[in-house]
Parts: C-alpha cells; structure tokens; sequence
C-alpha cells in the first residue's frame, strides 16, 4: 500500500479481508470487510480481534460507508479502517474525518493532489471520529 | 444579523481555494465529468439548457445591504445583468461560465457569502421565515437556530453523499411562511409547558412527485440537543434511505415505506448513541450567535400615522405591508411579480436599489422570501411614502403581494435541463390576463412547476400548475386546493390537462366559480374546501 495513504505507525496486517457472511463463521478472522448494505454494528460484539476493517465503495456516490465509518469510530474500534473501491482524491478527506486511516483506491490518486486533500482544512465545524478541535470548542475553550 | 469570526471566514476562504483547484482539474482534464458533477453540485453550479447556472446562498434568507449589492455587481460582471431569486430564498445566475465561477466565489466570499451546498445530495441551505425578527407573532426569532443548524451541516464529512438532497427549514410562529411541513426536515421552535424552549422536528415532508407532510418525529427536543437529534435523523436516513432508485430516495419515501413511528424508533436509538458522543455545541455557542440577532435600534415612539392621500400608494400599503412587532414600524414586501414579467427576477440595477433602501431604510437588512419576493424587515412608518416612491420610479411597486398574479413559478423549459414544459410564458400570460382584476380575486396562491419535480411548488398552491410532456408537445395539468401555510394540504388534479391558452382560460373558469360561491370573506381556498372539486370540475370541463 502507499505509505502516504496509510495513517498509522503499526505494521500493515496481511490476512485477507473476508465478508461479514462468512466472518460470523470464521472465528479466526481478523479482517473483513464491508459493503454498503452491510451493518456495521453486526461487527460490535468482536472489535476486539479486528485488525483491520475495509469499508468498500462500489461507486462514489454511495455515502454509507461513512456512517458505518463513524459508527465503528464511536464504539472504540481502533484497527485499521480502509476506504477501499471507486475512493477519489476529492472524497479521502471526509473520509478521514469520519475515521478511515487508510485508502487502497481502485485507480491510484495523483500523490500531490492527494497531501493537498488532505491537508486542506484548518479547521472544521464538527467533532468526528478524528478527534479534531471543531469550531465551536475553540470560540469557547 | 450573523457577522463571520476569523473561523468562518477560513471555512469559506479554503471552500473557494478548493473548488478553484477542482475547477483546474477539471479543465485539464484530471477529473472526468461524472466525477465533476457532484463537486459543483455541491458549489450550486449545474450544468443547464444553454449554459452553467450558479446558485448562491442566501442562509434563511437574510441579507445586509452590501451583500445585496454584490449580488447585483455579480449579475452585470457575469451574467446578463438579470438574478433570479428562488423558491429556497437564494438567487440563481443563469448565464455563467465556468472558469468564471471560482472569482464569483471569491467575490461572494468577501461579503461572508457563498454557494456551499445549494444543490447536491448533501445538506442545503436552511430556510426560514422571511419575516424573522420582525414578526408580531413570533415566539422567539428562529435565525441563531437556523444558523447553528448552517454550521453543523457545512461540510458536514458524514453527509456528503445522502441518497438525495435534504432541506431543513426553521421557523418559531404559528402561522407558518416558510412551508415548514413540506421540508426533509421541518423545526418549529415552541415553548413547553414549564416555559422552556425546544424543537418541534417534523421530518419526511416534500413535493416532488410523491409529496408528502412531514408528520411530527418528536414534539420537544431540547435546545442542548438539537444538533444531535438532527445528526440521528440524518444517520438513519443515510444508512436506510433509497438509493436504488432516484425517484424514491428522498427522506420521505423512507418514513412513509417503514412508517412513522418505526423511523422514529430508530431515530431515538441513533440518539441515544449520539449522546455519548458528545458532538452537541454547548449553549454558550447559541448563546453567541444569538447575539448577532438582537432587534436593531428601534425608535421609540416612532409615528404610525402615515398619510394615505396617494391613491396607488395606498394600495400599496395596504397590499405589501405587513404589522410590525414594534410600533411605528412595518415589514415591506417588494413584489418581483410585476405584470407580464418573470417571476423572482431582478435587474442588476434593481438589486442594487433594494440595497440602498435597506441601508437606509431597513436597518440593512433584507429578507429573500420563498415566493420569489424581496422583504425590507424593519421600515420606519414615517418612511414608507418615499420608500415606495424609490421602488415604484424602479418598477418595484406592484401592490400584489399573496394575490393571483404573485405568482411562483420555476425556470421551467426556458433554462432547466429537467423540465418538461415552460412555466415562464405560461406565469407571464396568467398574470397580464388576471392582473386587472387582482382585486376581486383576492388572497390566491398560484403555482407553476415545469416539471414533476415541483420546484414551483404547484402541489402548495391554492390553484397549482404542472408543465407534463405529452407524445412531445408541452401539456399543463391544473390542481387545486394546495396550501403551505399552517394549514398545508396538497393540491389534487381536476382532470385532463392543457394547451398554454387553455390552462390560462381554465384557471379563469375556477376563480369564476370562486366568485360565484364566495360567502363573507372567503378566500379561494376557503371557499374551495367549502364546495368541493365537483363544481369546478363542471365549469373546467363542462
């Protein structure tokens, strides 16, 4: 993976991301991976083995898989949680916000493109997963 | 009203540098069109019949006089020196190019403006009561709400991709200007029975072609929790809304197909995990924002005498003049329906007209209204004659305001790349043939959508128009009986549509059997829900 689109300091794991159908039979398995029609809660009772999480977009405009983002965020998984799929350089910052820490797109972003998505907004008006400041706290800190 | 801090004006600044940067992408050819679209969607920019429309944010439709006028120098820098203002209190450029649209972002941003999520599958622009701050009848003024509600939902990363578009409409009175029910979600402001105030959240609401009335979600969600109530509502319809077709993706399909009370079950799981979250701005915050919405400077003792011997402005005044909660002072509306002319559209030099006004005159503030009008909130009594000189020397007194020929009505065919029929010609024949007799017709909302997806509001209307395409050629079906107000109820279809000439002579045979049936003073609608379609439908038809 392109170490710029990965924001963690652990070693990337190398199991093989399986579905959530057949992650409810194999006890073992540290990765799986979601579609949009999937519910992310499903994966609550085992956040514990994840390792890693890959939230898949089949097409861009399909915006569940921020909110099955957030939901994991919310509930204290800490593993990895990939944007994987149809993932462009003008979405990866919400993205970030709403807890992915890695993106495995399917057609490779342009890297320059990339930093400046990423690095983009000084400040933001929501508090998400990416445990940013908002707004609203600094005007009353 | 609302001034930027530093943070806000970043958020704006950093909006326009982005979408500059996406424009360059664009045109060079990184990006492809498909991937282009939902970007400028999200900057209000689409691509139209004849060109790009830019549709810029007015939030709850209030503005200061310097905005206004840069809204007018937008028009003759960029476009053809014409802005359209819309049914969602914000204005529409129909003629701009788009490597001209990151400078007019630029310019807006220098007056705290922008196009920030005015169209897309994302949160829109808050609307709210025109005559907010203002109002006799008002609870509490519904803005700071409305704006903590802007903040919120800016950029707001969860929401970017929603299965359709969402509006949120805020209003704090009884009687409602803003069509609250008809919103994704609609928040009245009340007061509960130990004096507090909270929010009443009615959701699934919408025209389009299935319109719907959002049915109450919660009766009292309290201030410190609005914003994450409003997140929960949000959640659930991202994760469970319709995304498999596009004709039955708006909230409303959702809370319709699993009911009411289902909806709200999963709404009140969602917000008692949001909760813990802790992603509710404190009091403090509404606290702050509340600040920039105190009354202006009011003058005390102000006379309310004013001198009716002109005979036309006393029709005016009559007409488009509305109580004020201070004495001595009135709420202006300036009709943008003149006779024959396009409805919601203003000259450069118009705009720029209204602003000086409002600086003078309004405590520099003006207000955009759903029904395509422009309000001056807070004038002076003493000051209306010559207020009303300036607008009528402009062409801006026309003395209709809520009458036949105040007409709503979208771009229709003329501009709109979804259309299916003209609304403007068909807006432009009904109000030179019933403008002589206004009068006698009295309180009669009119509407006109060029398609089914009622931008025009035709489903509202107390006599509503709907452009159809028949085998090719433009047909119009005519409803009636729709109102926004308090009172909302959708408009049913009489029957067979129209030619253009015959759905102006069609609306004329129903206020016909209006005026033949009045008792008292019955309005339109009234006398309508008294009597029933039957009878309309045997002059229409017979």
């Amino acid at each position: 993976m392109d170490d710029a689109l990965r924001f963690r300091t652990d070693e990337p794991g190398d199991d093989p991301a399986v579905t959530v159908d057949s992650f409810g039979v194999q006890t073992n398995a540290a990765a799986v991976r979601l579609e949009p029609g999937d519910d992310a809660r499903d994966l609550l009772p085992y956040l514990e083995r994840l390792k890693l999480v890959e939230i898949n977009f089949p097409g861009f405009g399909d915006g569940r898989g921020y909110s099955a983002a957030r939901i994991l965020r919310e509930a204290g998984y800490a593993g990895e949680l990939r944007a994987v799929g149809d993932v462009l350089v003008d979405q990866v910052a919400a993205m970030r916000r709403c807890g992915f820490d890695s993106f495995a797109p399917q057609v490779p972003l342009n890297a320059a493109d990339a930093e400046a998505a990423f690095n983009r907004w000084p400040e933001v008006y929501q508090p998400t997963a990416d445990g940013r400041v908002p707004i609203w706290a600094k005007r009353h800190g | 009203m609302y001034k930027y801090d530093n943070y806000d004006q970043a958020m704006v600044d950093t909006r326009v540098e982005e979408f500059r940067d996406q424009v360059r992408r664009r045109i060079a050819g990184h990006i492809t069109e498909e991937q282009f679209k939902p970007l400028r969607l999200m900057n209000g920019l689409y691509l139209q019949l004849h060109a790009y429309m830019l549709r810029v944010a007015v939030p709850y439709g209030t503005l200061s006089s310097a905005q206004m006028r840069v809204l007018g120098d937008i028009a003759d820098k960029y476009d053809r020196g014409y802005g359209h203002f819309t049914t969602r209190q914000n204005i529409q450029y129909n003629w701009i190019k788009l490597e001209d649209a990151p400078d007019i972002l630029a310019d807006l941003a220098k007056v705290e403006m922008h196009a920030i999520q005015t169209s897309g599958n994302c949160i829109r622009n808050i609307s709210s009561d025109q005559f907010a701050g203002a109002a006799a009848d008002e609870l509490v003024d519904p803005r700071p709400y409305a704006e903590l509600l802007r903040q919120w939902s800016s950029f707001h990363p969860e929401f970017s991709f929603l299965p359709r578009k969402f509006k949120i409409a805020v209003i704090a009175s009884d009687t409602d200007r803003a069509a609250m029910r008809l919103h994704d979600i609609g928040i009245q402001i009340v007061k509960n029975d130990v004096g507090e105030l909270g929010c009443a959240f009615y959701v699934g609401g919408g025209m389009g072609r299935t319109p719907m009335i959002a049915p109450l979600v919660n009766p009292f969600v309290p201030l410190d929790q609005l914003i994450t109530f409003s997140e929960a509502c949000l959640r659930v319809y991202n994760r469970y809304g319709r995304r498999d077709n596009k004709f039955k993706a708006r909230i409303k399909i959702l809370v319709h197909e699993i009911g009411k009370d289902e909806y709200t079950r999963q709404v009140e799981e969602e917000f008692a995990q949001l909760l813990k979250q802790g992603i509710e701005p404190p009091l403090a915050e509404l606290a702050r924002i509340s600040e920039y919405f105190t009354n202006p400077p009011f003058e005390v003792g102000a006379p309310g005498q004013v001198d009716r011997s002109d005979p036309d402005f006393a029709l005016w005044l009559d007409r488009n003049t509305v109580a004020h909660k201070q004495p001595g002072y009135a709420i202006v509306n300036i009709s943008l329906k003149p006779v024959g002319g396009i409805p919601g559209d203003a000259s450069a030099d118009q705009i720029r007209l209204m602003a000086d006004l409002a600086l003078q005159y309004s405590y520099d503030e003006l207000r955009v209204t759903h029904a395509q009008n422009i309000v001056l909130p807070h004038v002076r009594q003493a000051d209306l004659y010559t207020v009303w000189q300036a607008l009528d020397a402009a062409g801006l007194s026309t003395p209709n305001l809520d009458l036949v020929d105040d007409i709503i009505a979208c771009p229709g065919l003329d501009y709109c790349s979804l259309a299916n029929a003209r609304s403007i010609p068909v807006s432009q024949k009904l109000s030179e043939r019933f403008a002589p007799r206004r009068a006698e017709i009295g309180e009669l909302k009119l509407k006109i959508s060029g398609c089914i997806n009622a931008c025009g509001h035709h489903h509202a209307g107390h006599i509503g128009i709907l452009g159809v395409d028949r085998k090719g050629v433009e047909n119009y079906q005519l409803l009636l009986g729709g109102s926004e107000g308090a009172d909302t109820s959708l408009g049913k279809i009489t029957g067979p549509g129209f030619d253009e000439d015959g759905v102006v002579d069609a609306v004329e045979k129903a206020t016909d059997v209006y005026l033949a049936h009045k008792q008292g003073g019955e309005r339109f609608l009234d006398t309508y829900r008294r009597i029933g379609m039957e009878k309309f439908k045997e002059a229409i038809y017979g």
